[in-house]
Formats: C-alpha cells, sequence, structure tokens
C-alpha cells in the first residue's frame, strides 16, 4: 500500500524541527530514518497530517564518547554507530546487539534514536539502554530535559516524550573497567525482531540482566554474582515474573524457557567476558 | 524550511546511475515508484512494499536501502544508483555473469534487490566469506533458488575482484 497524504516539511535544524512540532502537535510525526514508520505509513497504521523530516539535521549525525558516556545524536545511523571504530571498546553491548538489529539494508537508514523513541518491546536497542542505565534527551522548544531509561520508556510502543518534544539524543554508559558484556536473543529468522532478547552485565560484585520481547518493556533485575543452581532458579522466577503471553510467533511456557536457556547462556557469557 | 502540501507535486531532481534525472512527485510518493513511474526506470522492483522483502533494494549515497521506505523528497539532490547501472545496455557485468553461471535466479524478481546489495558489498573489497554473504542476503527474499546459486555467484565475485587486485 501507500501512504495517506499528508503536509511534509524537512527541518534544516533542530529549531525548525521543534517549531513545526509544536504548531502541529499529535497531528506530526518525525521522519529520521524511517524504518519503523514508513512500513506504518505504507500500511497506513498512521496517518498524520504533517511529516517532519529530521534526517539531514546537521550536527545530530554524531557520536559522542565524553569520559563515562557514548551519546548518540538523532539522525545517526545503526549502521554509522555499527561502523565507529571504537564500538567494541568502548560499548561492547552495542557491538553484540547491532548486528542482530534488522538488516545491512534497514541499519543503513534506521537511526539509533528513532529505534528508542519507537519503544518496540522486542526492539535491541531499547533493551541495551535499559540494561546499561543510559538516558535519552528530549527537547522542546521549552527546553531540555534527560530522563533515565527506566523513566522514558513508560509501556509498549510508549514513552514519556511530549508531542511537543524529540528525543535529540540517547546516552549509553561506556564500558567499565572490569565488567564483561553479552547480548543473545532468539528469532526465527536473523533480522526478525527477537521472541526474546537477553542483555547481561558481569562485574565483581554482581549481575545485571535484561529481558526484551516479553514484558511491555525491557525487564531489568540487579543479582549478586550467581551460578549453577542458583542462577537457574533466579532466571526461573525471573521468567515467571514477566507475564508472558501466547501469540502467534511463540507461547507463553516457550518464552519462559529461552528467558531460562538464553538468560543462562547470557550470563555465563557475560561472566566469562570479563577481562 | 522546505514545504510540500500534501496534494502538491514537486519537481524533483536526483542523480540516477551517473545521469540527473528529474521528475514530480507529491510528498507521499516512495523513491521505488518515483523511479519506476516518473523516470521510467523500471529496472527496480517492488515486492512487500513494507521493507521485509528486499527486492526494492537500491543504493542512496552508496548504502543499499529499501527504495519502499524511503520517500522520493529525501532523495532529493542525492545519488541513487539502481540495477541499471551496474552496466551498459546490453551487457552484464562481473557480479551478473557470474549470477547466470550459478543459476542465481529464475524468475528474477528479486535479483536487481539482491544484486544491488552485493554490489555496495562487493566494493568494499571482501573476502569471499559466505557467512558474510548470507548474512548479507538476510535482508533479502527469494522464493525460487533456495539461495545456494546466489551465494556461489556472490562468492566467486568476490573472489575474482580479489585476485585482479593483486
Amino acid at each position: 500500500m501507500k501512504p495517506a497524504p499528508f503536509d511534509y516539511l524537512r527541518a534544516d535544524d533542530e529549531e525548525e524541527a521543534l517549531e513545526a512540532l509544536a504548531e502541529a502537535g499529535d497531528d506530526a510525526r518525525l521522519l529520521a530514518g524511517g524504518q519503523t514508520l514508513m512500513p506504518m505509513l505504507n500500511m497506513r497504521l498512521v496517518e498524520p497530517a504533517v511529516l517532519i523530516d529530521i534526517s539531514r539535521l546537521p550536527g545530530r549525525a554524531a557520536i559522542g564518547d565524553d569520559g563515562g558516556v557514548i551519546e548518540i545524536g538523532a539522525s545517526t545511523t545503526q549502521a554509522e554507530l555499527e561502523a565507529w571504530s571504537s564500538l567494541a571498546r568502548r560499548a561492547p553491548l552495542l557491538a553484540q546487539a547491532l548486528p542482530l538489529l534488522g538488516h545491512v539494508q534497514t541499519r543503513s537508514r534506521g537511526t539509533v534514536c528513532g529505534s528508542i523513541a519507537f519503544a518496540d518491546p522486542s526492539a535491541e536497542l531499547p533493551l541495551c539502554l535499559a540494561t546499561l542505565g543510559g538516558e535519552a534527551v528530549l527537547r522542546s522548544r521549552a527546553g531540555p530535559r534527560t530522563l533515565p531509561a527506566a523513566e522514558f520508556q513508560t509501556g509498549m510502543l510508549s514513552t514519556a516524550c511530549r508531542e511537543d518534544e524529540m528525543v535529540t539524543a540517547v546516552r549509553f554508559p561506556a564500558a567499565e573497567p572490569g565488567a564483561g558484556y553479552a547480548f543473545t536473543e532468539f528469532a526465527r529468522r536473523h533480522g526478525d525482531f527477537a521472541i526474546v532478547a537477553v542483555a547481561a552485565i558481569a562485574r565483581a560484585n554482581g549481575i545485571r540482566i535484561g529481558v526484551g520481547g516479553v514484558a511491555e518493556q525491557p525487564a531489568v533485575r540487579d543479582w549478586p554474582p550467581l551460578a549453577g543452581s542458583a542462577l537457574d532458579d533466579a532466571l526461573n522466577e525471573l521468567a515467571w515474573s514477566l507475564d508472558a503471553a501466547d501469540d502467534a510467533q511463540a507461547s507463553a511456557r516457550y518464552r519462559r524457557a529461552l528467558v531460562r536457556g538464553l538468560g543462562k547462556r547470557t550470563v555465563q557469557a557475560a561472566t566469562e567476558a570479563r577481562p | 524550511m522546505k514545504r510540500i502540501g500534501a496534494g502538491s507535486r514537486h519537481r524533483l531532481g536526483l542523480t540516477l546511475n551517473g545521469r540527473e534525472a528529474q521528475g514530480w512527485a507529491e510528498p507521499r510518493m516512495l523513491l521505488c515508484d518515483f523511479l519506476r513511474h516518473e523516470i521510467g526506470a523500471t529496472g527496480t522492483h517492488v515486492g512487500c512494499e513494507h521493507g521485509v522483502c528486499g527486492a526494492c533494494t537500491v543504493r542512496l549515497d552508496g548504502a543499499p536501502v529499501r527504495a519502499c521506505l524511503t520517500l522520493a523528497v529525501q532523495a532529493e539532490g542525492r545519488r541513487v544508483d539502481t540495477v541499471e547501472g551496474l552496466a551498459p545496455d546490453g551487457e552484464l557485468n562481473d557480479l551478473q555473469r557470474a549470477f547466470r553461471r550459478h543459476h542465481a535466479l529464475q524468475c528474477g524478481f528479486c535479483t536487481p534487490g539482491i544484486l544491488m546489495s552485493l554490489d555496495a558489498w562487493l566494493e568494499t573489497g571482501p573476502e569471499p566469506d559466505e557467512a558474510a554473504v548470507r548474512e548479507l542476503l538476510s535482508g533479502h527474499l527469494c522464493r525460487c533458488t533456495g539461495y545456494s546459486g546466489i551465494v556461489a555467484a556472490a562468492l566467486e565475485a568476490a573472489a575474482t575482484r580479489r585476485s585482479e587486485d593483486d
């Protein structure tokens, strides 16, 4: 199908985009990479009156690495982040997750901020942001505000982003010395949304695990160092706590089994990855 | 700020396979439809129209992208390369010849998109690595071949180009 008609605005800078957003309110959608929004427009799941193209904003296609934080601008594509030469060293979780996100042909346009702003419960980048404890930077004409990942994503496909705000950047904490990182997922085909995805950070004093694809938003837990049957028990409890549901792709029981199996594998991989 | 009203048609130009091309587009016109219906470049095929099948893959400023997930107005002033640009009329390039040798197509509907993804990959001078080719092909659906011939053709083209560079 083809999109329903809309007015097209190409913003030359952030101020123009915010101005247009303030004018059009909830009749407007921001278009960055379009790899989620364009299918929705084509299938007429959304019919905005105004489309504000922010893919050409100057200076937003930037990867900042300032001490402990990796900051990604609004129009930085997933492919640009994947190609960043310091990625494996500075953000090993992202380095493992990005190749699983869609395909080469969609990462070339899809943006990092766009994926996080869309907040799909099965998407890799919101899971990484939640597990790492990152932040989203939002801006409206009234000014900027910064929200931790847990406050930004409020549910399935929903965030705290107001209709006059845009996500201008996301911030991922950089790799901590002494910590190991791992990301795994299970999908029917490479590049599909995950049925279950697991991110894990292993530190000397404990484990942090994040699970995507089961609950309405990424579920993050902090545990003391666990192994063997204690880890199995913790994973079993986590699996049951997420209120898994049956759908066309997988049953709730199957999802719980994936949380246990992938969870164990991912925690072990993160532990082994500790330097 | 550029504004184009919902119903109005906007004259836009881009560089298609190295030549200037122009046509008219409403804001909602997809790049694949602009190429086919406005410019008449029908080599790019349109399959699912929601980014899954990969048939419409073209190169935008060098990168392989879904032309059905890109608005024509977004490609304004940019470089677009399609299957028509791979070789002069009536000729095939090395990758296309490898496709013919290895029976890498039957109906040919998915082929233009696959060729453009592989064209971008080959330009990086890759090792002929089957896992890399299969990962690249995961962004394309082919219902005729079972992919084996496509993988073989891609690996041969990569190996030949590398040996020529030695």
